[in-house]
């Protein structure tokens, strides 16, 4: 177990980061959001109404949490490997992976906290007034 | 003269080959002169400063406008001016200071700051630059003149239709709204490419991604969000001059439109500005507050993910300006939501700076102060921003004076104050010379003051029932007072302009100042007083976020020419080109000379929205002619020219390439960037199509007639013809196969030009009438939108073409066919879309 979860770390902190993996949790949040947005349009203009807490809305929320946490993790681990000296803002390659690491975490915390934001409506409203 | 060495053999110690560099480096930067040829410069540093004192004036003139409105509301009843004027008066008053200020005014500080800030020569494209500038010349004089016609928009800066779409009920002002700045949204994505792509690529050698000055990341983020931003808007335009021009319905609810799709178009794009013109002043405050700290700003990661966050979150705000439209209330949660979350990250922001202060030995200067004091009024406007984001709330206040105070705290805090203040900061940057200190502060405090007087009361007269946008009120509302006090506040505020003027004005007279004034830490600082055109001299090689503070001898090094690129051997203008996220460096790209042909370009371009404006629809023809002739010029002189040599030697022992294509290369970027933007603008046309059918219960119409399946299956496939034939051809020519290589291409120009013909084809043969209804007007504009991409994809495919038959592309320079080849896989997409849905969808919805 504890091999395996080694094993699983550097693998993690051999994975490449770029400005792309960077805007990969709000990407997801924007996709949520916009996800949230039509399912809400279309419930209500073809179908009607919207079953209060339809499975559909759950399981894209879930999905949309799971690629952010994913992210997120991925992102504090490579965040916290061995670094050069404090305050870790030199122009070396392992500062500049830190650097974007942290900032990929930072964003992840954000999107999660904006994906309940946008969830929460949907356990209070009922229909489509 | 002996031809110079290359820049590795010599010896920087040597004052004589420092002064020969010198001389070449002059010679080659020269600005050109002339009473005319002054205005062909292309250089960063000039364009720039037209930019900025252009944008500035436009600000004034608009805060005149404004000064006439208080003047009016000074006391109830009065008539100073007509209703109708009065709506012209507010309507252009709140177009220039967001369209032809805030905006722009970001872009041109940037065009001047970027290239100092990275240590480059200058950015990538210094003809686009010029382009951009002349495109805003042109069309906000066109715009803001109107007024003296008495033909100015007054439909409100949002321009809401149908009041607005109704020839009879609105003039010639609202096309000189949307022909006028959509003209200007053109220029605002074109320079948003070019500081995009100067970020990404032009920063100097060891700047890696976690080194970059905070500024050029707010850079890169705003330029970023205009070009998602501005596409929907102008699609919108499209649409709403479509209908104005010629009848086409789509916001007329008599013929299946819906004025609510104009609200969402605006609105995608009018929110996300309003954080355009606010990042930018957050960016300048991170530049100057480490300065009078005196320290390394705390929380760089934070600020990243502050900026990217708004960026990202600010895109999920748009319907809480709809709030009172009636829209589903689930969906107004949604983006209640967003805008609730949107404070955390502009919290964060604040916060950042107020400990870096704390941490710091504080400098107590004229700039500093700006900065603080503007954080103060915007953080009111965020507070009651927040307030307006619960939409109950918002549906008491909409629409009163409440949203004015808002908004104007919101803006006058986060950006015009700072704006001040980086004015404060910059302009011994820019002249060699500091302003008055004093003056500086006076200035402040009465614009401080004017600002409270002028707009605190608003949120009174609001809650109290003043509507806005009326251009008078009645006494018995018992509102004199409080309007009395906004006007004099206005004034008061205007008085702190004109200081800020005068002190502008007095510099001239001033002596040059001392190099970094403030002594500050980042790269821009490395401007001398008595400055050169050619930007700096030579190029670092960075190693810290602040390397002026903290890398040894560092401006001697950079001044004696011991960087990278000390020299102009070959008489060409140069900067370095470098990998995006460690800036390694790759390319020494040869930048453009001045040159008419952007002004042209521009007058062109121009052309063709006035004409139209006025119905000259074959005089705007051949403007559009022109500007595809001036366009071609401009490329084939200008861009991808094969080099004399394939590298050059950059000093220090280092050799790299003079051309670059593919993915490495700046010209690659530009394409691809571009093409982004042009794809948002054409999915706010999709996304049209598909409002209208969740609107409908039966969209398509039942009775709609075409467009059929057959002609648009029939586009989409010569659209992936075409497209496969120009990958295949890239590949073939790479490997030397330039006969097979060329009939790929003559075979791709035919399968194209096919395209658009089957893709008109549909519409036109089923005989669908766009003035009947929404549903063949939609359909016809995807239609033309997607033939009209083919022509331009049939001119690039021809264009690489020649550019093959004249030599001026081999399979090793072949940067024409890689950039067309992105073109083709956006045309390619854009079929697939817009084909499936018009010929597809409509079998699937039935
Ligand atoms: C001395 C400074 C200023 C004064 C006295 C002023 C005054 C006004 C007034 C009286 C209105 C019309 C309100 C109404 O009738 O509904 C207005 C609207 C507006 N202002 Fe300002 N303003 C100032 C600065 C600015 C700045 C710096 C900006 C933006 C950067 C700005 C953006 C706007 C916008 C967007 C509107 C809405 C226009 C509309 O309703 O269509 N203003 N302002
Ligand atoms: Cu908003």
């Amino acid at each position: 177990m504890r091999r395996w979860r080694q094993r699983a770390h550097r693998k993690v902190r051999g994975l490449s980061v770029t400005l792309w993996t960077l805007i990969v949790p709000p990407t997801t949040w924007a996709g949520h959001f916009l996800f949230s947005y039509l399912w809400a349009a279309l419930m209500c203009a073809k179908v009607g109404e919207f079953a209060r807490f339809p499975t559909l809305f759950a399981v894209g929320t879930v999905v949309a949490l799971v690629i952010i946490l994913a992210a997120g993790r991925i992102a504090q681990i490579q965040a916290h490997m061995e670094g050069d000296a404090a305050p870790h803002d030199s122009g070396t390659e392992i500062d500049r992976l830190r650097f974007l690491a942290m900032a990929t975490l930072l964003l992840a915390g954000l999107s999660f906290i904006g994906v309940i934001f946008t969830a929460l409506p949907v356990l209070f409203l009922t229909d489509c007034r | 003269m002996t031809a110079p060495a290359a820049a590795d053999h010599l010896d920087q110690n040597d004052p004589a080959i420092r002064a020969a560099q010198e001389a070449r480096l002059r010679e080659v930067w020269k600005p050109p002169s002339g009473w005319f040829f002054r205005w062909t410069d292309v250089n960063n540093n000039r364009v720039g400063v037209w930019y900025t004192l252009t944008a500035f004036a436009f600000m004034l003139f608009a805060g005149v406008l404004a000064l006439v409105m208080r003047a009016q509301l000074a006391v109830p009843e009065n008539d100073l001016v007509s209703a109708n004027t009065f709506n012209q008066l507010f309507t252009l008053h709140g177009s220039m200071m967001m369209f032809l200020f805030a905006v722009p005014m970001f872009e041109a500080v940037s065009i001047i700051l970027l290239p100092q800030l990275l240590g480059a020569r200058d950015l990538p494209f210094p003809r686009l630059s010029a382009f951009g500038y002349w495109s805003f010349l042109i069309g906000g004089v066109f715009v803001g003149g109107s007024i003296f016609f008495n033909a100015a928009p007054d439909g409100g800066w949002f321009m809401y239709p149908p009041l607005t779409t109704r020839t009879d009920l609105s003039g010639l002002g609202a096309d000189i709204w949307m022909l006028g700045l959509s003209f200007i949204e053109v220029s605002s994505v074109a320079a948003a490419v070019e500081l995009i792509v100067g970020v990404l690529k032009c920063r100097p050698p060891g700047m890696r991604l976690n080194l970059m000055p905070l500024y050029a990341w707010y850079i890169l983020v705003v330029a970023v969000m205009i070009l998602f931003a501005f596409p929907p808007l102008i699609a919108g335009d499209v649409l709403f001059e479509m209908e104005r021009l010629l009848g086409w319905p789509f916001f007329d609810a008599a013929r299946g439109g819906d004025p609510l799709l104009w609200q969402h178009l605006f609105w995608i794009f009018g929110h996300p500005e309003v954080y355009i013109v606010f990042l930018p002043s957050i960016a300048l405050f991170a530049m100057l507050i480490p300065t009078f700290a005196q320290r390394h700003l705390l929380g760089y990661p934070w600020i990243v993910l502050a900026a990217v966050g708004t960026a990202f979150l600010s895109f999920g705000l748009w319907v809480h300006h709809m709030f009172a439209t009636g829209l589903p209330k689930i969906s107004l949660a949604f983006f209640s939501a967003a805008s609730e979350a949107v404070a955390i990250p502009t919290g964060i922001q604040i916060f950042v700076f107020i400990a870096t202060l704390w941490a710091g030995r504080v400098v107590w200067s004229t700039p500093l102060l700006y900065a603080v004091g503007s954080l103060a009024i915007f953080t009111i406007g965020g507070l009651t921003g927040v307030m307006v984001a619960v939409a109950p709330f918002d549906w008491q206040a909409h629409d009163t004076y409440f949203i004015v105070a808002h908004l104007h705290y919101v803006l006058i805090g986060g950006t015009l104050l700072p704006l001040f203040g980086g004015l404060y900061y910059y302009w011994p940057l820019v002249t060699g010379k500091k302003l008055s200190d004093r003056i500086g502060r006076i200035a402040f405090w009465v614009m401080f003051a004017g600002a409270n007087l002028a707009f605190f009361p608003m949120h009174l007269s609001g809650l109290a029932g003043m509507p806005r946008r009326v251009f008078t009120y009645p006494a018995e509302l018992g509102l004199g007072g409080l309007n009395m006090a906004s006007t004099i506040g206005a004034y008061l505020f205007a008085g702190g302009v004109l200081l800020v003027v005068i002190d502008l004005a007095l510099s001239p007279a001033r002596p040059k100042g001392p190099r970094n004034p403030w002594n500050a830490g980042t790269l821009e600082w490395l401007a001398h007083p008595e400055d050169e055109s050619w930007g700096i001299r030579s190029v670092p090689l960075i190693e810290s976020r602040y390397p002026i503070w903290d890398q040894k001898d560092f401006v001697a090094k950079v001044d004696e020419g011991r960087f990278f690129l000390p020299d102009a051997e070959e008489g060409r203008r140069e900067t370095i080109v470098t990998s995006v996220l460690d800036a390694r460096p790759i390319q020494v790209a040869r930048l453009g000379t001045p040159s008419v042909i952007p002004m042209l370009t521009a007058i062109a371009l121009g052309s063709v929205f006035i004409l139209t404006t006025y119905h000259l629809y074959w005089l705007a023809l051949a403007g559009g002619v022109a500007t595809l002739a001036c366009v071609l010029t401009w490329l084939w002189t200008g861009t991808a020219e094969i080099p004399e040599k394939p590298c050059k030697a950059i000093g220090r022992g280092l050799t790299v390439p003079l051309y670059l294509s593919g993915p490495s290369a700046s010209g690659w970027w530009a394409m691809f960037i571009t093409m982004l933007a042009d794809a948002t603008a054409f999915s706010g046309l999709v996304f049209g199509y598909y409002f209208y059918w969740t609107i409908h219960p039966d969209f398509p119409p039942p009775d709609a007639a075409g467009p059929g399946v057959f002609w648009p299956v029939a586009a989409i496939g010569l659209t992936v013809a075409s497209w496969g034939a120009t990958v295949v051809a890239r590949e073939v020519h790479a490997r030397g196969g330039v006969a097979v290589a060329r009939a790929l291409l003559r075979f791709g120009v035919m399968a194209t030009l096919a395209s658009l013909a089957a893709g008109l084809a549909g519409p036109w043969t089923t005989g669908l009438d766009p003035n009947s209804h929404v549903y063949p007007a939609i359909v016809w504009v995807l239609a033309i939108w997607t033939a009209a991409h083919a022509g331009i994809g049939a001119i690039c495919q021809s264009y690489t073409l020649a550019r093959s038959l004249a030599g001026r592309m081999t399979p090793e320079y072949d940067a024409d066919l890689r950039n067309i080849t992105v073109y083709m896989h956006f045309l390619a997409l854009t079929a697939l879309v817009a084909y499936c849905t018009i010929g597809l969808f409509p079998e699937v919805a039935s």
